[in-house]
């Protein structure tokens, strides 16, 4: 029997997840926005949860919620001399919200077209378990070389902002 | 059951969510703001795979792993990205992405 995922819990997180977004976009503090891409990311983790993917809505929550806002915020931290830099005006772009429009229409256009788009989904999910088998057998090799690219990227980060201001 | 949700709305979220991101990352001066809204993008991405993965294939879970990488690249991306915002900063003493013209002729 396929089961279908309530619409009131998907609305609910539908809203923090538009809103924090548009906030990010449209607050003129920078560090407002970054908390409230942290609050999109925790709606987004919500998601995954509805999608029954549990071991993503997790890693949502450690590496976007916990690393990347941290991670952010520091920088931004570091790159303000004065409390009254963080303010910002407000960057417009005709062209971007545009692009951006023309962008949402042609989707909206497409995932129209798309003839059944199925409103339920199978029942029979495959938990954290499975997940984790898979991932150490047929993605084993992907699994290497993500490891190896997050090294590489760790070593670059160190390397760059490390560096001496010697010209 | 009520009212209930099918792939559509999910796609349609998506698409809502990689438009506000595109609009960000390509509207901001801000070097900062620009790499959070790609961030927005790379979640809107995500979120298709997911429901894309769960409403059609569940139990190949292939969006889930295509998934799981994009976070492992996206995350590289950003640290990467923050550090050499940081390292702009030192030379240039600002992260406003017009000042930073030094291949500029």
């Amino acid at each position: 029997m396929p089961s279908a995922i309530p619409a009131l819990p998907f609305y609910l997180l539908v809203t923090a997840i538009i809103g924090g977004a548009l906030m990010t976009i449209f607050s003129r503090n920078v560090v407002h926005a970054a908390f409230w891409l942290l609050e999109a990311m925790v709606a987004v983790s919500g998601l995954f949860l509805l999608l029954s993917a549990e071991f993503l809505a997790l890693v949502q929550l450690l590496v976007y919620a916990g690393a990347v806002a941290v991670l952010t915020l520091f920088v931004i931290m570091l790159t303000l001399r004065r409390r009254e830099d963080a303010i910002r005006p407000l960057d417009t772009s005709v062209a971007a919200a545009g692009l951006a429009a023309v962008f949402g229409i042609v989707t909206a256009i497409a995932v129209g077209g798309f003839s059944p788009l199925p409103a339920r989904m199978p029942a029979a999910a495959p938990g954290i378990a499975q997940f984790g088998g898979e991932l150490f057998t047929r993605w084993a090799l992907p699994f290497e070389v993500a490891s190896v690219v997050l090294l590489i990227a760790l070593v670059g980060a160190v390397w760059w902002s490390g560096e001496d201001e010697d010209q | 059951m009520s009212a209930v949700v099918g792939l559509r709305e999910f796609l349609v979220l998506s698409a809502v969510l990689f438009a506000l991101g595109l609009y960000g990352a390509l509207s901001k001066k801000s070097a900062i703001m620009i790499l959070m809204a790609i961030e927005l993008m790379t979640n809107a991405v995500n979120i298709a795979l997911i429901a894309m993965s769960r409403f059609l294939t569940p139990g190949l879970m292939t969006g889930q792993f295509f998934a799981a990488f994009i976070m492992v690249v996206s995350t590289a991306e950003i640290g990467l990205g923050l550090a050499l915002v940081l390292a702009l900063y030192r030379r240039t003493r600002t992260v406003e992405v017009d000042r930073i013209d030094r291949l500029k002729g």
